[in-house]
């Protein structure tokens, strides 16, 4: 299963935030992965995190689920990955 | 089409089975639990030395080879109970093995057969395998304890034990599956190079710490200086960091053993007493307990005799209590000959 690369459809579901700073994987992808199932197709997902193994994990979790890797983006305190929730 | 919910650990054993179901035709997805005790994720995250290796969660990763769904569920609060009152016994160290397997196997059963539309449930176990949880007795103890019963197929082993009903009714061929024994590796990795599996994870000492002696040791401590058997996943997750050394019952010091440690430490330093040395680098210290004033003196000497200052006469560190007052303490590096190994923990 290929991650689908999808641009920002912010009108189908929606945006979100999911802050998952100071949790260690897997607790990011599993705090993603029960968000998500309440989520409606189309709705963007933001992750913060600080764990850096969300970069790894969080991609390789859409990537076997078929949802949407958005963006990423990482400063000095926390890392951001958008993600796109898809039909699956 | 039928389907099977696998135990995916991200070990190779797990990988196969899901892998020889899924050739029959079977469409399968798996399940992997995280109890708190994992040895995947958290320590890649905090020790730095581990952060030059490529950093990936197995089971994800097995999920990607197969082409399968993994769904990944956080059992740590309801797994306490395994841990602290095991019907089995433990292992060689703190490892409920049996208990572990007979709980993952019926918390598969639930969610996938009884919740979902799973038919049966796959595991990667091998009679022989494991001294406590993977032998000829225990499997059927397994099958029927959890609740799983002729629905639990072992396709790496299937042929030494009796037919189960995804066999018998015709949803494998029975005929297609293995007859595994035993702790030799190669039948398993003849069959990983037959599906073109180069490179898996090779677990040495399992995927959960209670296997560990040196991590079982701390966990004991810390029941023994509490005087109950509990915990709290913050507590388990610290028993993975630092040197752990305890000079009295009443308290321990949890010293970083490098940047990765202590950057972890951080996250925790406003709900513990913390000292750090002042003037030059050193390690964060979280000292977990009730320590008066001459305990936090010797804490102090014990974080000097870590720090770069160990060899100096003096060395200012400072003490941050948990209500926001810093107390400065100028103090002699406790030599080494002072530090007793029992206080190692």
């Amino acid at each position: 299963m290929s991650p689908r690369q999808t641009g920002a459809n912010v009108a189908r579901g929606g945006r979100q935030q999911l802050d998952v700073r100071g949790l260690l994987c897997p607790l990011p992808v599993i705090r993603t992965q029960e968000r998500v199932e309440s989520l409606s197709t189309g709705t963007l997902l933001d992750i913060l995190a600080t764990d850096p193994g969300v970069l790894q994990d969080i991609p390789a979790w859409c990537r076997v689920h078929g949802h949407g890797l958005v963006a990423t983006a990482r400063d000095d305190t926390c890392i951001r990955i958008t993600i796109e929730v898809c039909e699956t | 089409m039928k389907k099977a919910i696998a135990l995916i650990s991200g070990g190779l054993d797990s990988m196969l089975a899901a892998k020889v179901v899924q050739e029959q035709g079977v469409h399968v997805e798996g399940l992997n639990f995280y109890t708190g005790f994992c040895v995947e994720g958290h320590t890649h995250a905090i020790r730095k030395k581990r952060q030059v290796k490529p950093r990936r969660n197995n089971a994800l990763w097995v999920a990607e080879q197969l082409g399968i769904k993994l769904h990944i569920i956080d059992v740590a609060e309801e797994y306490k109970d395994i841990v602290l009152n095991p019907k089995h016994g433990y292992g060689q160290n703190l490892n409920p093995c049996l208990d572990c397997k007979i709980f993952m196997v019926d918390r598969a059963r639930t969610w996938g057969v009884a919740e979902r539309d799973f038919d049966f449930i796959v595991t990667g176990e091998v009679i022989g395998q494991r001294p406590k949880s993977q032998r000829k007795e225990t499997m059927p103890l397994i099958a029927r304890e959890s609740g799983a019963d002729d629905l639990l197929l072992r396709p790496l082993c299937a042929r030494n034990l009796a037919p189960t009903r995804p066999e018998r009714e015709g949803w494998v061929d029975r005929d297609a599956l293995y007859g595994f024994h035993g702790r030799n590796r190669k039948p398993q990795m003849a069959l990983a190079e037959s599906f073109g599996f180069s490179d898996y994870a090779q677990p040495a000492g399992g995927c959960c710490f209670l296997t560990d002696a040196q991590y079982a040791s701390k966990l004991a401590d810390l029941w023994d200086a509490r005087g109950a058997r509990d915990y709290e996943l913050d507590d388990i997750m610290l028993l993975k960091v630092g040197r752990h050394i305890r000079p009295a019952r009443h308290y321990k010091l949890i010293v970083g053993r490098e940047e990765g440690e202590n950057r972890y430490l951080e996250g925790y330093r406003n709900r513990f007493l913390h000292l750090r040395t002042a003037g030059f680098p050193g390690p964060l210290a979280l000292i977990d307990g009730a320590p008066g004033p001459r305990d936090v003196t010797l804490a102090a000497r014990i974080l000097a005799r870590y720090s770069r200052g160990r060899t100096l006469p003096r060395v200012d560190v400072s003490a941050h209590h948990v209500n926001g007052v810093v107390e400065l303490l100028n103090v002699e590096p406790l030599p080494p000959t002072e530090l007793p190994a029992a206080w190692h923990v």
